[in-house]
Formats: structure tokens, sequence, C-alpha cells
């Protein structure tokens, strides 16, 4: 079959490759019928997130067919089924998950011992996503092998399309899950850093989890005209004063909830933070540039919450822990507990209440796909969120 | 403030950089005409170009002419493409002097290996700006009626609210939020 590989930095393409198989009593197999690259791709793209081999396959926002199904999965799909695939594997039998924080299942992860060195104990296994979180093949391809596919799955109905179910398998709960985090008010003011598609889906959910204001802060002006439309002020960091704006729009209190839509590979207008951090990332000295998170924590109002769904890697400086401990900010953040969301969601999506495709900008082949993960980081041509039709 | 359009990598974008470039070439210009001016005895000197000092303090006045024209316009396009022709100038007039007897080839050489530098920097400066616009161009693609919702958002404000199951992990309980709720 045709995937697309990964092989090193910025490097990727549309490889032959040999078609996956069930391994497992509770895999199954499905045929793609529409995947997307994800902001958490181009991380592994420009290399930032460690723990990447040449030949992985790319691809964690998938849905398909079911067409082979392991006999220990089939009291739970059979062929022929529509499914979205979370990004998390999940097996749906340990504690976490039974608690419903399946982004740190216990059993998904099958290097747990390199994820346990990196990071204590380990988390979930995920599709496409770096042999720290199992090394698993991912989606961007023709077919998709699922483990522990008795859970690892999505039914979705016949009635919608793919367009507007595809984005259950991450961005959608990502985005939900960050304003969830919020534990939003009436009155709240809810700042989004970043407009790219998981900060637009942010947005959607803020507005109808009933946030009186929500701004968004990004520098593409078409992402910022997409931000708009779905209800957010916005403020451009390269053209205006974040701390300033926000603080002009909260009259003078600071926004009462933060989210990081924007992760490790945040830029920043000539600000001596920046340069230390691009020097520092440089020598590898640090790995991640936090910049959002400062300015969060700087900004925020004391007693307030930072929600996270920003992907980080490894190790973060200069991080004004002080001001945070000071005003008693709550942190929450991590992958997304997928599963825990898509019922309601899926619900939303049949209802009317919100349709994820029109997020979507750019729809093309698997052939394509490395010249638009280009496109994509670089925000040519009006990119912001591009699905894959294998 | 320039801004970048379809000639350039970040169309759309405020170039700050090129900005910045331009009012240092602009600075540049002065402290390089102010030197020609009131220091053009002892340059003719070095350069062995003893006798000339009335041409270089007129290169002076012009130098600092270009100069306040970069920062005092609000376009500086045109004056560093003016830099660009006053360095051309500057290399021929320096080029005059390799031939002939001047005792003093050597610092010639240096002169125009310092005006060369300068003029790639004017080149590059004076065409990134000549591609940029002063303002910002309109986004490449009209997403303004992207909503992905059925209504208009203050519509749809709270519009999930009792459809939707918040789980109680992600509840602040009442007596320890923050703020008083109206
Ligand atoms: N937690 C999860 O489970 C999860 C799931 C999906 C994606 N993510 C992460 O969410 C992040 C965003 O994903 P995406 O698909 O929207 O990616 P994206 O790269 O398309 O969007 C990031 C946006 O941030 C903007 N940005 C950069 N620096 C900024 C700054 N200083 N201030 C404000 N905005 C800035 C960029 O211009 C861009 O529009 C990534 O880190 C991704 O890895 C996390
Ligand atoms: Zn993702
Ligand atoms: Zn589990």
């Amino acid at each position: 079959m045709k995937a697309l590989v990964w092989h090193g930095t910025k490097d990727i393409r549309c490889d032959e490759v040999p078609d996956p198989q069930i391994e497992q009593p509770r895999d199954a197999i499905i045929k793609v019928t529409s995947c997307a690259i994800c902001g958490s791709d181009l991380h592994l793209y420009d290399h930032f997130m460690p723990g990447m081999q040449n030949g992985d396959i790319l691809g964690h926002e998938s849905m398909g067919e079911v067409v082979e199904v392991g006999p220990e999965a089939k009291h739970a799909l059979k062929v022929g089924d529509r499914v979205v695939i979370p990004f998390t594997i999940i097996c749906g039998q340990c504690e976490q998950c039974k608690r419903g924080n399946f982004s740190v299942c216990e059993r998904t992860n099958r290097n747990k011992d390199i994820a346990a060195k990196a990071f204590g104990h380990t988390t979930a296994g995920l599709f496409g996503y770096t042999h720290l979180t199992g090394g698993y093949a991912g989606g961007q391809a023709e077919y998709l092998r699922v483990p522990y596919a008795d859970a690892t799955h999505i039914k979705v109905p016949k009635t919608l399309t793919d367009e507007q179910l595809l984005f259950l398998s991450d961005i959608f709960p990502t985005g939900w899950q960050a304003a969830v985090q919020c534990d939003i008010q009436p009155d709240d003011t809810v700042a989004i850093w970043g407009a790219g598609p998981v900060g637009q889906m942010a947005i959607r959910s803020a507005i109808l989890l009933g946030a009186k204001q929500v701004i968004c802060i990004d520098r593409v002006p078409e992402r910022l005209d997409m931000a708009r439309a779905g209800g957010a002020i916005t403020i451009n960091f390269e053209t205006e004063s974040v701390i300033e704006r926000l603080n002009e729009l909260t009259r003078g209190r600071g926004p009462e909830k933060c989210i990081d839509c924007v992760g490790l590979e945040a830029h920043a207008t000539a600000t001596l933070d920046a340069m230390y951090d691009r020097a520092k990332q440089a020598v590898a000295l640090e790995t991640d540039r936090p910049h959002v998170l400062r300015e969060m924590i700087y900004v925020c109002r004391p007693g307030g919450v930072l929600s996270i769904p920003g992907v980080y890697g490894g190790l973060l400086d200069k991080i004004p822990f002080g001001a945070s401990m000071n005003k008693g900010l709550t942190w929450r953040m991590g992958q997304t507990h997928v599963n825990r969301w898509t019922g309601d969601l899926l619900r939303l999506i049949e209802e009317g209440k919100i349709d994820p495709s029109f997020v979507i900008t750019h729809t093309v082949g698997l052939e394509q796909g490395p010249d638009m993960y280009k496109v994509f980081r670089d925000k040519q041509d009006g990119c912001i969120k591009v699905v894959i039709k294998p | 403030m320039r801004f970048e359009t379809e000639r350039t990598r970040r169309r759309g974008h405020p170039d700050s950089a090129t900005d910045a470039l331009a009012r240092g070439l602009g600075w540049f210009s002065i402290g390089l005409g102010l030197t020609e001016l009131f220091g053009a005895r002892s340059l003719t000197r070095a350069l062995g170009m003893e006798g000339q000092e009335t041409l270089v303090r007129a290169y002076g006045v012009r130098e600092i002419a270009t100069g306040i024209g970069i920062l005092a316009s609000e376009d500086p396009t045109p004056w560093i493409w003016g830099r660009v022709a006053g360095d051309a100038l500057d290399l021929a007039t320096l080029a005059t002097q390799l031939k002939g007897g001047n005792r003093e080839r050597e610092n010639i050489g240096i002169a125009i290996g310092a005006v060369a530098g300068v003029t790639a920097l004017d080149i590059l400066c004076a065409q990134t700006l000549s591609q940029e616009s002063a303002t910002p161009l309109a986004p490449s693609r009209d997403y303004s009626d992207r909503s992905g919702l059925p209504r208009s958002p203050d519509a749809m404000r709270g519009a999930a609210l009792g459809s939707v199951h918040i789980p109680d992990d992600y509840k602040t309980p009442e007596s320890l939020r923050p703020y008083p709720l109206h």
C-alpha cells in the first residue's frame, strides 16, 4: 500500500510499504477513507519531538471502514463498520481507562520502558507518533492496523460525511477538552493562543460552553479571519502588544482562562526571551520554546486557569513559576482523552450545533501529502487544515 | 512598517527585520556623511587623494541627505535605491585611484571592499522593500464566513450546555471558585 513515511527532518515521502496485518487478537484493519495532517505532525516534520525513526509511517487522525477483525475484537466490531480512530490507543480495561484518563492508558504503549525513562511513568500508545509512545504505524496510509481495536474506535453513522466526522479523531475533542479544562463560567474571558485547527476548535468549544468573551491570538491573517468568524476577538501578535490588548479587553484584570493551542514551536517577535530560546534550542540546551506559556502565566488573572493542549516534549527554560505560584493559577494539560468526549461531540454534530468541516482548506491525495506538509507548515496558500483521501 | 507580499516568503506579515535594516542603513549614511564632511582632510590623506577634499565633502552631503530621507520618509524604498546609486559612484571614484601612481593603493583596496559589502546590504534591502507593500494585503483566501456554527456565535453562546456532560473531575467545586458569580 501507499503511506506517508518519515525519513528524517523535513523529509517525508509517499512510499510503497507492506500492507498491515492482524498481529494481535484484539487488532482490526481499516481501509482509510480520510485522514488529516495535524499540527502535532509538524513537530515531527521539524523534528523537535525526539524518538522518531527512519521508516515510521505518520498520521493519527484517520477514519475509514473496517475490513478485517481479530478474534478478540469481534464482540465490538464487524467488517463494514464505519469508524473514526482516536489518536490515543486505549485498552479500555486498565485503571486509567476506567477513569476516562485514556491518554495515559497503562497498557497500550509497547515501549513502556522508554516512556517511563523519559516521563517517569508510561503514557498511552499513539498512532504515528514517536517510539516514546509505542512507535505504532500511523494512518496517513491506505490501510491502518488498529491495536486494541475493540476499544480504540468511535463508531459513526453513515448519514454524515467524512469531513464532518474525521476531526472526532483528535482536534475537535482536543479543542473541546481544552475549553472544558477551563471550567468556563458565564462571566469568563477565555484567551486562546494559536488560531490553527486546535485553536479554531477551542474557540467554538468555548462559545458553545458559554464563555462571555473569547479572544484569539495569532499572526496569520486568514487564520485570524476564521477565528473572528467563530466569535473571537483577535489580536495579531506581530502588530499589537498581546499583554496590553488582553488587559485592555478585560478592564485590566487579565483573562480568567488561558489556553495554549501553540505548543513547543511558538514564534515570537524580536523579544529577548525568543532569541534566548532559539539560541538554546539550537545548541540543544533546551528542547522547547515556551514563549506562549510565559505570556499566559504573566497575563492570566490571579486564581485563573491555564489549559495546555499545545504539545511540549522536554525541557523548558525561564518559566516564571513564581508568578504562577503566587497568583494561584491552576494548570490543566495533557494529550486528549478522546473517547471521553466523542459521544457528546458526535451528538453535537448530529444535532447540527457545529460542523467541524469548516476548518478544512485543502483536500489532496496521498501523493501530494509530502508537499502539503510544507504548505501547512509554512501557512502558504491560506492553508489551515489538510485532509488526505488515500 | 512594510508588509510582505506574494513575492516574499510570508505573505501578509509585517517585515520588521527589513524595516530595521533600512533604518540602520539610514543612520549609517548619516554617520559616514558626517565623517566625509568634517574629516575630509584625514580621509583624503589615508586614501592618497589629497586635493579632492571638496569632492569628498560633496559625497558627505549626499550621504547625509540620503540618510535623512531614509529615516524621515514614509517609504524608504527610493532612498535606499538612492544609496545603491551612491555606492556605485563611490566605487567608481575609488576605482579610478587604483590606476596611476596612488601611493595608498592598499587602503583604496580596503575601502573598495568595505563599500562593496555595504552595497550588497543596500541592494538586498532595496530589493526586499520593492517587493513589499506599505499596507497589509488582504488574506489570500477569505474565511470570514467559516464559522462552523449554524447561527451567529452570539446566538450559539452556551448552546452546548445542558446537552453535554461535564465530568466532575473537570468542575471546580463552588466553594473553591475564585470569582463571584452573578
Ligand atoms: N493535546 C493534544 O492532545 C493535542 C492534539 C492535537 C494537537 N495538539 C497540539 O496543539 C498545537 C496546535 O495544533 P494545530 O494543529 O492547531 O497546529 P498549527 O501549527 O496549525 O497552529 C499553531 C498556530 O500557533 C500560531 N502561533 C505561533 N506562535 C504563536 C504565538 N507566540 N502566539 C500566538 N500564536 C502563535 C501559529 O501561527 C499557528 O497558527 C500543537 O502543539 C499540537 O501538537 C495537541
Ligand atoms: Zn493531532
Ligand atoms: Zn488502558
